[in-house]
């Protein structure tokens, strides 16, 4: 057993608004510079839809993560042999529009521009050429189903769904959606580690973060075909691949990462996880069907007095295992089993776990006989004259997950590499707090309904107030669990951050300049 | 004349290889950042492979043979022996010049026709693909008209080069080659005087690594076990950063 520490994240979706107050939290940090404008290291989608860049998901476009070939997993897009003879031209490397070409507006221009008979505009410039350009797409571009026929129709995980299904989906009464925010999952088995030619990306050993190494990366593009969640990005204008650092100077600082931190609909946790490291090839190699249960199984118990030796022998802190006793991580994708990885079947075994919207049904439409009620009212109050409600008792909600607002298997084949049952156990835990809770503070819920609806989701009612409330009520200090860094045993403390702002990132003492 | 063929026969070559051992080292040493291939794939991806790859390819073989008539003479010699292994080396030479001639053709079009490529293009790309430009098509030129390249380069030249890196130049025989070869050996050296100072450099850091190294990379910031452990002295688990 070979004991690591990993910092991991769950995000709860359904608690995100779609603000996207993380990504400019994080761009305002980290990405506002020339080169990077395109770059979203957190990006929320709108969900379905094509995402960003356009259609990620499509591994038969893109080439991103490992595939299984003869009981091995091997890199698709890239690799040993691939990496060193496609240096020289990546033919499955993203281009900037498949993002979107960055762009502000002229807006000195509305005050500067000559009297005439016209209102003067802001044209848009591109922030590439810095000529005026005709806008094709832009950040979020297909945000709130926007533009459905030409993006959401063709969301990749449509692909299962049969064309009735789909159909469905697109009526406007049943239309619904949700957000996806994503940043990258630093993953146990990173597929962009593993494809960099001048091995410029590492995975820390102390908390699992993935970063490049702007010194060593030489500009081969590998990662960006590589990783299939398309969270490495290549700056144009540096000629060196950008990713998500997990905002490690202040995770060292004991602060959480400024996506997190600023989240409004405080969606995201942070905790540590215990890994047994010497189990990460076979854990990604086996059949698609067991990935997530094999992924789980790779996190250890941090009570577990053996996992305790074996990680202080290891050289992890004491503080790293209290953290990772209390972590709201563990609990969510362990101890209740609510979390799940984005797209498990990519193989890179993502350390951010997402627990999968409900959307939410707690109403189900019924029809009632109205024809009394509407008799009593003045004609001009029977606009709406249908014999349409709205149901929120409780007791047809069971046997409505399967008539769900969003179909079953479009979710799982997102989060369960097409498992029905393990999102169907997931949404009946989910469902089980919140009757559970209804019995509590409305108390229209019989006692006995109740128990049943416990029991058969798997959960008594203790777990549920614990989800409950580690779901609707957390703190600070409970949403975050970040275990000290103890750069004091270790090197020099950070450089006066303000000398560096602007620059690629920490820890660059020459000049970050454009090389030639 | 004959300044100027001291000039370009040994004073070139050391300015050359001075600056270029310096400058490189110098680079990768103090502005590690500005390593960088400088790929503008992301850009504009389709023209590229059209320019890139038959450069890319054409140069490296093209650069091999250099080296081979260079570090291994008397076998170049003894194939050419025959006119027909003569004839193959020297077409297969050719046709990857040819290819070197071709995409870097397409790439000088591409970079200065797309418009986003502007914004990532310096001057001294432009110097780069003029003195790439110059020396493939010499070199094409003196293939084709002074025969057979590869038996004369090994007789003449690699005994100039082994002079030049004993430090003892001898250009007896060189300075009678025409003003062609001459010039061709003045852009060689020159393109080597540029390499520290232009994109250049990734084909110092072509990254034959990867071939060896583990695909997963973990790096601790310093060794933990030992720091943990209470039989380790303070004092010698210092900070490794220092």
């Amino acid at each position: 057993m070979d004991v690591r520490s990993q910092v991991a994240m769950v995000f709860h979706l359904d608690k995100c608004i779609g603000c996207h107050t993380c990504s400019i939290a994080c761009k305002n940090i980290w990405t506002d510079r020339k080169g990077a404008e395109y770059m979203w290291w957190n990006n929320v989608e709108t969900k379905p839809g094509t995402g960003y860049p356009s259609k990620w998901e499509d591994q038969d476009i893109y080439k991103g993560g490992w595939e299984k070939r003869n009981g091995k997993i091997h890199l698709r897009g890239a690799g040993k042999r691939r990496g060193l003879v496609n240096i020289f031209y990546n033919p499955n490397l993203p281009v900037i529009d498949d993002y979107y070409e960055p762009f502000t507006y002229k807006y000195l221009d509305l005050i500067e521009s000559p009297e005439g008979d016209d209102q003067p505009t802001a044209r848009p410039v591109s922030l590439v050429t810095g000529k005026p350009i005709d806008i094709k797409m832009g950040p979020n571009w297909d945000d709130d189903l926007g533009g459905t026929p030409d993006y959401a129709r063709h969301d990749p995980n449509m692909k299962n769904l049969s064309p009735e299904e789909q159909e469905v989906m697109f009526q406007l009464e049943k239309m619904a959606f949700f957000y996806l925010p994503r940043i990258c999952n630093h993953c146990l088995n990173p597929a962009c580690v593993a494809s960099c030619p001048s091995g410029a990306i590492y995975k820390r050993g102390e908390d699992g973060v993935v970063l490049i190494n702007q010194q060593v990366c030489r500009a081969w593009r590998m990662c960006v075909t590589a990783c299939p969640y398309k969270k490495s990005y290549y700056n144009w204008y540096t000629g060196k691949s950008e990713k998500c650092i997990l905002c490690y100077p202040r995770i060292e600082a004991g602060l959480a990462p400024a996506c997190m931190h600023s989240c409004v609909g405080r969606i995201r946790y942070l905790g540590v996880l215990l890994y047994d490291a010497s189990k990460i090839e076979q854990t990604a190699s086996v059949d698609e069907k067991d990935l997530v249960k094999s992924q789980l199984d790779i996190i250890l118990d941090p009570f577990d007095e053996n996992v305790i030796r074996a990680a202080k022998e290891n050289g992890i802190a004491d503080s790293t295992i209290h953290a990772a006793q209390f972590s709201p991580v563990y609990k969510f994708v362990k101890k209740w089993g609510l979390a799940l990885p984005l797209h498990p079947e990519f193989r890179t075994l993502p350390m951010l776990f997402y627990v999968p919207p409900l959307l939410p049904v707690m109403a189900t439409v019924k029809k009632v006989d109205n024809k009394e009620q509407l008799d009593k009212m003045h004609p001009a109050a029977k606009k709406w004259n249908d014999n349409w409600l709205y149901d929120t008792s409780t007791e047809e909600l069971w046997g409505s997950l399967d008539q769900i607002r969003f179909p079953l298997k479009y979710i799982a084949s997102l989060f369960s590499a097409g498992d029905e049952e393990m999102i169907k156990d997931k949404w009946k835990k989910l469902m089980a707090v919140r009757i559970h809770r209804r019995r509590v503070t409305v108390g229209d819920v019989s006692n006995e309904k109740a128990e049943e609806v416990l029991r058969d989701a798997g959960i008594n009612a203790e777990t549920a107030d614990a989800i409950y409330a580690l779901t609707s009520l957390p703190k600070f200090e409970e949403r975050f669990v970040i275990p000290a860094a103890h750069r004091e045993q270790a090197i020099e403390m950070m450089d006066f951050t303000g000398d560096t702002k602007g620059d690629t990132g920490f820890g660059i003492k020459s000049q970050v300049k454009r090389g030639i | 004349m004959n300044y100027l063929d001291n000039f370009i026969l040994i004073a070139l070559p050391y300015l050359a290889l001075a600056v270029f051992l310096i400058g490189s080292i110098y680079r990768y040493t103090n502005r590690k950042f500005q390593f960088s291939s400088l790929s503008s794939e992301f850009l504009e991806g389709r023209r590229l492979f059209y320019g890139s790859v038959p450069f890319h390819w054409g140069v490296l073989f093209v650069f091999c043979g250099h080296l081979l008539a260079f570090s291994i003479p008397k076998a170049i010699l003894a194939w050419n022996s025959q006119p027909v292994r003569l004839m193959i080396l020297e077409i297969t030479g050719f046709i990857f010049g040819i290819s070197m001639l071709v995409g870097l053709i397409n790439l000088v079009i591409r970079r200065y026709t797309t418009p986003r490529l502007k914004s990532v293009t310096n001057y001294m790309d432009l110097a780069v693909y003029v003195l790439l430009i110059l020396q493939t098509f010499v070199g094409l030129w003196i293939a084709y008209n002074f025969r057979w390249g590869s038996s004369w380069f090994s007789t003449i030249l690699t005994p100039y080069l082994y002079s030049i890196f004993r430090l003892q130049p001898d250009t007896t025989a060189v300075v009678l080659l025409p003003w062609t070869v001459k010039l061709h050996i003045a852009t060689a050296f020159t393109i080597i005087a540029l390499i520290p100072f232009s994109r250049l450099v990734h084909m110092l850091v072509y990254p034959l690594n990867y071939l060896w190294r583990p695909y997963q990379q973990v790096m601790w910031n310093w060794n933990r076990k030992k720091v943990r452990s209470s039989q380790t002295p303070w004092s010698l688990q210092r900070p490794k950063n220092t």
